[in-house]
C-alpha cells in the first residue's frame, strides 16, 4: 500500500511521541473513546489503496516560527493602498466589502495554493465535498450584510415583510436531515431517545423550554441576550456571567442530571466548537441554540447548505476577487519601516488613537512557488489571520502577546471517503448528517444529499474535533499519527453503524487542521483581550473568527466586513 | 448376477426416474407459461419436444454396446444435474437473453434425450435377470405410476410449497441420489477401475445441487410470494429496487419494492386516465415527456397520437425499463413501446437530470412511484415542480399520478397544492382501477385550464376512456373534498410523511 501523501512534511520524527508503542486497541480506545470498537474483527490491512494526507501549508507556514529562517529582502517594492492577508471567509468577506463600495486597489494574498482556509472544498470531478465547515444558519433580519451577499450570490430569493430572508429551496438542508445511530439501530434527529426515561424527556423538554426563553431574553436596550454575529450580543451582566462557568456547571445548576441530555449538549458542544461540555463556556453552549431561534418561531432557524459546504462561498467570492487574489504568498513581515534601513530593528506600529493614519506599512511576502521575495508598502492592511499567526508576523504585537495568550485553537481531523455505494444500515433512512452515539466523532455528512443524488457512488465526510485530548496522546502526536492509521481509526468508528464500509471505500482522503478553530473556553468569550484584540494597530486592521471567539462563517463575514468598512472610513485612494 | 433383493430396489429406482422425468417436463412448461405467457402453445410445444427427444434416446441407445451399467449411471448423474439446475438457470437467464424460447426448448430437448436413454438401458441391464414378458410389465408399471405421482404432486404439493426452483433442485438431488445408489444397486456389474471417480462425480453433483437449493431463497423468496399474493415469475434486485412480477389469475402485476405498479387485467383504466387527458390540449402534441413509467405502458398510450414526434422517458432503473423492452408478456402488453424510433430512454433520477436538461416539451406525464421514501418524496416537492416547468411550453399540459385521495386525501392534496404553489393551475380528477381502488390524478398547465376537450375520434385502442367517461373523470364525488395540507419542500418533505401516516393506519 503506497497512499498518495502530497503533504506530509511536518516537524522532525524525532519530536514525535512514541506514537507507535500504542497497540491497536490503545488507539482506537484512546481516539474514538469505545473499547468495545477493538474487539471487532477488522483488521489493519483492509484499507482503501489510494488516500491523500493533507495538512494547511506547514512547509511554508513554518519558516514564520523558525528565527533562523533569513529571508532575502525585497528588491521589488510595488504600492497598493490595500492589502488583506488571508484568504478564508473573513479576509474574502473584506475583499467583497471593498468591492461593494466601489474599491478595487487592493490584493487578498493568501499562504495556501487555495483559498478559503477551513471553509475550503475538494472536487473528485463528479463530486464536491466539504474540508471544512459545511453550512451556516438562515440568518434574522437584522443581519442586513450577510443577507446582501446571499442575495448577490441568489441564495436568498426575496426578503419578507419585516427584512427576513427567503431562502432558495435547493440551498435549504433537504430533509430528513439528521440521525442518530443508537442501540444498533438509526433513529431521526440528535437526541438518543431511545430507551429514554420520561425523566430524560422532561429534562430534555425543560431544556428546550429554558433555550427558547433565552432566545427571546433581550437586555433594557432592546438588544438580544443571544444573535449572530456575537458582537450584536448584549453586554448586560446578567448574561455575561454565564461565561464564567462551563456548560457541564451550568447544566448541573439546572438540576437536568439525565445523561442523554448531557449527551446532546456535549455533541453541540463539539460539534460547533471543538470542545465538549465541560470545557465550554455556558455563554457558548446557550449560544448554540438560542442564537439560532427566532423569538416568534419554536423552530431553529432553517440550515443552508451546498455539496461543496461553505466552499461554495469561497468558489463565489474568489471568482468575483479573481483580479485582486495572490495564492501561494506567505506574508512574513508586516513592519513600519522599510526593511533594510537602520531604523527597522526599533520601528514597532503603535497603536493608533485616531484612524487616520498617513504612514505607509511595508509587507514583505515569500512565493512559495519560486521563492521570490517582493515588498509592498500599503496605505492599509487587513489582516486577515489568527492573532497567534499575527504575532509572528507584525512589528509591534510584542504589547499584544499578553492580550492574546488565552486565545486557544483547537484541532480537527477531517477525511472525505469515496465510496462505491450507499452503506446498508438498518432504522431510518440515510441523512444529510449521519451522528453515532458511541463516538468520540461527530459522525458524518453525504455531500451527494443536497443534490438529490441518492444512489451509487458518493463522498461522506467524516469529522473527529480533539475535543478532549488527554491521556496517552497529545494533539500533537494525533496531528502525526500515520495516514493509515487515521483511516483505519474513521472506519473502525463506522464500521459500527455500516460494517459493509470498508468493501464500499476506495479512497480516503485525510485533512489535518490543526489550531483550527478559536476555543470558547469558560472566561475567554468577554474577556476584554478578545475585544481590544480587535483593535486597530496603526495602519494593520485585524478580522478573524478568533476575534469573536466562536468560530463561525456569519462571525468571520461580520469581521471581514468591519475591517473593511473600518479602512474605507480612512478615506483610503486608489492610486 | 445381480440378487433378488437389488432387483425389487431397481423398480423404486425406475419410478424415480420417471417421476424425475416428468417434473423436468412440466417445469419447462410451467415455467414457459409463467414467462412467456400463452400456456397452451407453451404445454404444447415442451411436451412435443421432450417426447420426441424421448424418442431419440431411445434410438440412440442401440449405440451403447458396452459398460450399460455405468453408462446408465452417468446418465443418471448428467440428468440430475441438468434436471436439477432447469428452473433457476432458465429463471436466471431470462432477463439477459433475447432467445429464450430456443434456449427452454433445447434444454428440454436434452432432458428428453437422457430420459428416453435410461429405460432402454435398464431393461436391457434387467434382461438377463427376468423374463423378457415379466421385465417389460415390472418396467412399464413402474415407469407409470411415476408420471402418475409426478402430474398429481406437481400442482398440488410442489409449486404451491415449493415453487419452481426448489422442486427442480430438489428433484435433481433425489436423481443424484438415485445415481450414486446405483452404484452400489448395480455394484456387480461395474468394473472397479473408475469406480471411485463414479462416486465422486455423483457426491459433486449433490453438493451443487444442495447448495444451490439452500441459496434458492435468494432466488423464489416464497415469504415474497405470499406477501405478494401471486407465483412471482421474475424478480430482480437492482441497485434501486427490488422488481418482482407476478402472475395471478389471468393477469400479471408488477411490483417494485413490494408496492403493486400495475395488474395488466386493469391497467389499462390507469394508463388511458393518466395520459389522454394531457395529450388533448389546443394543439397536437409533438415532444412528451414521461417521468417515471419504466413499465411502457403510458408510452404505449401516447404513441397512439401520430402528431407525437418524440418521447422522452426519464425512469432512474434501468433493469426496470430493460424488462419492459424484453419481458415478452410486459412487451406484449406495452405494445413494444421501447422499439419505437421515437422513444428515448433515460436511466437518470429525474430530479437530478431535469436540472440538466435543456428542450421544452408539449406534454409531460409524472408517473412516478408513490412517495414512500424521501428519495422519491424529492420529485413531488416545489423545487422539483419548478425545475419541470422551466422543461414546459407555456401553454403544455401535465398529467401526474398522485395516489388514492381516498384512501391519503392529505397526500393527495398535498401533491396538488405544491403544484399550485408552483405555478402550475391544476384540476383535480380520478378513475376507478379495480386493483387499486379510486385512483387520484391531476391535469396541469402553466396556463388557466379550460373545460374538459372530447377525445380525439381518430384515436383508436381505447376501452376505458368515452367522452362521457372522460367528464366523469373530473366530476369529484363527495367523498373526494379538499383538505388543508403544507406544500412539499425539499427541507420539510412533508408528503413522506403523510404518506406514511395515511398508507400505514389501519384502514
Amino acid at each position: 500500500m503506497s497512499p498518495n501523501k502530497h503533504v506530509d512534511n511536518l516537524v522532525p520524527s524525532s519530536r514525535i511521541g512514541r506514537v507507535d508503542a500504542l497497540s491497536r486497541r490503545e488507539l482506537l480506545q484512546a481516539v474514538l473513546g469505545t473499547s468495545s470498537l477493538a474487539l471487532t474483527g477488522c483488521n489493519r490491512t483492509a484499507l482503501p489503496q489510494a488516500g491523500d494526507y493533507l495538512a494547511q501549508d506547514f512547509a511554508l507556514g513554518h519558516r514564520l516560527r523558525d528565527p533562523s529562517a533569513t529571508v532575502a529582502l525585497p528588491t521589488d517594492w510595488q504600492s497598493v493602498p490595500v492589502v488583506i492577508v488571508g484568504g478564508g471567509i473573513a479576509g474574502l468577506s473584506a475583499g467583497w466589502r471593498l468591492l461593494r463600495q466601489g474599491f478595487r486597489d487592493f490584493l487578498v494574498l493568501d499562504l495556501e495554493r487555495e483559498v478559503g482556509g477551513s471553509s475550503r472544498s475538494g472536487n473528485s470531478g463528479r463530486f464536491q465535498f466539504p474540508w471544512g465547515a459545511h453550512y451556516i444558519t438562515t440568518p434574522m433580519a437584522d443581519n442586513v450584510e450577510l443577507i446582501e451577499l446571499l442575495q448577490e450570490m441568489q441564495i436568498v430569493e426575496r426578503l419578507e415583510q419585516d427584512g427576513s430572508p427567503i431562502v432558495a429551496e435547493q440551498y435549504l438542508c433537504r430533509e430528513p436531515e439528521e440521525r442518530l445511530f443508537q442501540n444498533g439501530t438509526w433513529i431521526e434527529g440528535l437526541y438518543p431517545a431511545l430507551e429514554s426515561t420520561e425523566d430524560d424527556q422532561r429534562q430534555l423538554e425543560e431544556f428546550q423550554l429554558s433555550m427558547h426563553q433565552w432566545s427571546q431574553r433581550r437586555d433594557a436596550d432592546g438588544k438580544r441576550a443571544f444573535t449572530i454575529p456575537i458582537a450584536r450580543c448584549s453586554t448586560a451582566e446578567e448574561f455575561l456571567k454565564l461565561d464564567q462557568l462551563s456548560m457541564a456547571e451550568w447544566t448541573r445548576q439546572q438540576g437536568w442530571t439525565s445523561a442523554r441530555l448531557r449527551w446532546y449538549i456535549d455533541y453541540a458542544c463539539r460539534d460547533d466548537y471543538g470542545l465538549t461540555i465541560d470545557r465550554t463556556s455556558a455563554w457558548a453552549g446557550i449560544f448554540y441554540f438560542a442564537a439560532r431561534l427566532r423569538s416568534d418561531r419554536s423552530e431553529s432557524q432553517n440550515v443552508i447548505t451546498w455539496p461543496a459546504g461553505n466552499g461554495h462561498i469561497v468558489q463565489y467570492l474568489s471568482q468575483l476577487l479573481k483580479a485582486q487574489l495572490r495564492t501561494g504568498q506567505l506574508v512574513y513581515r508586516i513592519s513600519p519601516t522599510k526593511p533594510g534601513r537602520a531604523e527597522a530593528q526599533s520601528a514597532q506600529l503603535q497603536p493608533a488613537d485616531d484612524h487616520k493614519t498617513e504612514s505607509p506599512v511595508y509587507l514583505t511576502t515569500l512565493d512559495g512557488q519560486t521563492g521570490v521575495v517582493r515588498g509592498i508598502a500599503a496605505s492599509r492592511v487587513i489582516f486577515a489571520g489568527p492573532q497567534f499567526v499575527a504575532q509572528r508576523v507584525i512589528d509591534g504585537m510584542a504589547e499584544r502577546r499578553a492580550l492574546t495568550s488565552n486565545f486557544r485553537y483547537s484541532s480537527w481531523l477531517v477525511a472525505n471517503l469515496h465510496l462505491s455505494a450507499r452503506p446498508r444500515a438498518s432504522g431510518f433512512p440515510i441523512c444529510w448528517d449521519n451522528i453515532l452515539y458511541d463516538s468520540k466523532s461527530l459522525g458524518y455528512v453525504v455531500s451527494t444529499h443536497q443534490s438529490g443524488i441518492d444512489h451509487g457512488p458518493t463522498v461522506i465526510t467524516w469529522y473527529y474535533p480533539f475535543a478532549n485530548v488527554e491521556g496517552k496522546l497529545s494533539r500533537d502526536q494525533l496531528l502525526r499519527l500515520e495516514w493509515s492509521e487515521w483511516a483505519d481509526l474513521a472506519l473502525t468508528d463506522l464500521e459500527q453503524a455500516h460494517p459493509d464500509i470498508r468493501q464500499l471505500v476506495k479512497r480516503i482522503d485525510i485533512m489535518r487542521w490543526g489550531h483550527a478553530m478559536i476555543e470558547p473556553g469558560p472566561n475567554f468569550l468577554w474577556s476584554d483581550a478578545r475585544r481590544s484584540a480587535a483593535q486597530p494597530l496603526g495602519a494593520v486592521h485585524f478580522a478573524n473568527t478568533d476575534l469573536s471567539g466562536i468560530a463561525l462563517m456569519e462571525e468571520a463575514f461580520y469581521h471581514g466586513v468591519r475591517a473593511a468598512d473600518e479602512v474605507l472610513a480612512n478615506g483610503v485612494r486608489s492610486h | 448376477m445381480l440378487t433378488r433383493a437389488p432387483l425389487s430396489l431397481l423398480y423404486l429406482n425406475v419410478l424415480v426416474i420417471a417421476t424425475c422425468g416428468l417434473v423436468y417436463e412440466l417445469l419447462a412448461g410451467t415455467l414457459a407459461s409463467y414467462v412467456l405467457g400463452d400456456s397452451v402453445t407453451q404445454f404444447s410445444f415442451v411436451i412435443g419436444v421432450y417426447l420426441s427427444a424421448m424418442g431419440v434416446g431411445a434410438w440412440l441407445s442401440r449405440y451403447i454396446h458396452d459398460h450399460l451399467a455405468r453408462v446408465f449411471i452417468e446418465i443418471e448423474l448428467a440428468l440430475a444435474l441438468l434436471g436439477g439446475i432447469s428452473a433457476p438457470a432458465l429463471f436466471l437467464a431470462f432477463p439477459f437473453v433475447d432467445w429464450f424460447a430456443p434456449l427452454l426448448l433445447g434444454m428440454v430437448f436434452v432432458i428428453g434425450v437422457l430420459v428416453g436413454l435410461e429405460l432402454p438401458l435398464l431393461m436391457r441391464i434387467l434382461q438377463e435377470h427376468l423374463e423378457f414378458s415379466d421385465l417389460v410389465s415390472r418396467v412399464l408399471t413402474f415407469d407409470y405410476i411415476g408420471a402418475l405421482l409426478a402430474s398429481l404432486l406437481f400442482p398440488i404439493l410442489f409449486v404451491p410449497h415449493l415453487g419452481l426452483v426448489r422442486t427442480s433442485l430438489a428433484f435433481g438431488i433425489l436423481n443424484g441420489v438415485v445415481g450414486l445408489w446405483s452404484t452400489y444397486l448395480l455394484r456387480p456389474l461395474l468394473s472397479a477401475r473408475g469406480l471411485d471417480r463414479l462416486r465422486l462425480r455423483g457426491g459433486i453433483v449433490l453438493v451443487l445441487l444442495s447448495v444451490a437449493l439452500l441459496k434458492a431463497d435468494q432466488l423464489t423468496l416464497l415469504a415474497e410470494e405470499s406477501v405478494l399474493g401471486g407465483s412471482i415469475i421474475h424478480s430482480t434486485q437492482s441497485p434501486f429496487q427490488r422488481i418482482a412480477i407476478t402472475r395471478k389469475g389471468k393477469g400479471f402485476q408488477l411490483f417494485l419494492n413490494g408496492h403493486l405498479q400495475f395488474n395488466s387485467t386493469d391497467e389499462y383504466r390507469y394508463h388511458e386516465a393518466l395520459v389522454h387527458p394531457a395529450m388533448l390540449g389546443s394543439k397536437p402534441p409533438e415532444k412528451v415527456l414521461i417521468l417515471g413509467g419504466g413499465d411502457g405502458l403510458a408510452v404505449r398510450e401516447c404513441l397512439r397520437y401520430p402528431s407525437v414526434q418524440s418521447i422522452t422517458l426519464v425512469d432512474l432503473d434501468p433493469a426496470m425499463t430493460g424488462l419492459s423492452e424484453r419481458f415478452q408478456p410486459l412487451k406484449e402488453l406495452n405494445d413494444a413501446a421501447f422499439s419505437d424510433p421515437r422513444v428515448r430512454v433515460v436511466n437518470d433520477d429525474a430530479f437530478v437530470w431535469i436540472g440538466a436538461d435543456d428542450t421544452t416539451y408539449d406534454v409531460a406525464i409524472i408517473d412516478f412511484p408513490d412517495p414512500s421514501n424521501y428519495s422519491i418524496g424529492k420529485l413531488y416537492t416545489t423545487r422539483f415542480y419548478r425545475l419541470l416547468r422551466e422543461r414546459l411550453k407555456p401553454d403544455a399540459l401535465v398529467t401526474i399520478q398522485c395516489t388514492s385521495p381516498v384512501v391519503a386525501p392529505k397526500s393527495y392534496w398535498c401533491i396538488l397544492a405544491s403544484m399550485q404553489s408552483s405555478g402550475f393551475h391544476i384540476r383535480p380528477f380520478q378513475a376507478t382501477v379495480p386493483s387499486f381502488g379510486i385512483w387520484g390524478f391531476a391535469l396541469a398547465s402553466p396556463q388557466p385550464l379550460g373545460d374538459v376537450p372530447p377525445l380525439d375520434p381518430s384515436i383508436t385502442g381505447l376501452r376505458f376512456l368515452t367522452d362521457e367517461a372522460m367528464r366523469a373523470m373530473f366530476e369529484l364525488p363527495g367523498d373526494i373534498r379538499q383538505v388543508a395540507t403544507e406544500v412539499n419542500r425539499l427541507d420539510n418533505q412533508i408528503l413522506v410523511r403523510y404518506y406514511d401516516e395515511e398508507w400505514h393506519e389501519p384502514q
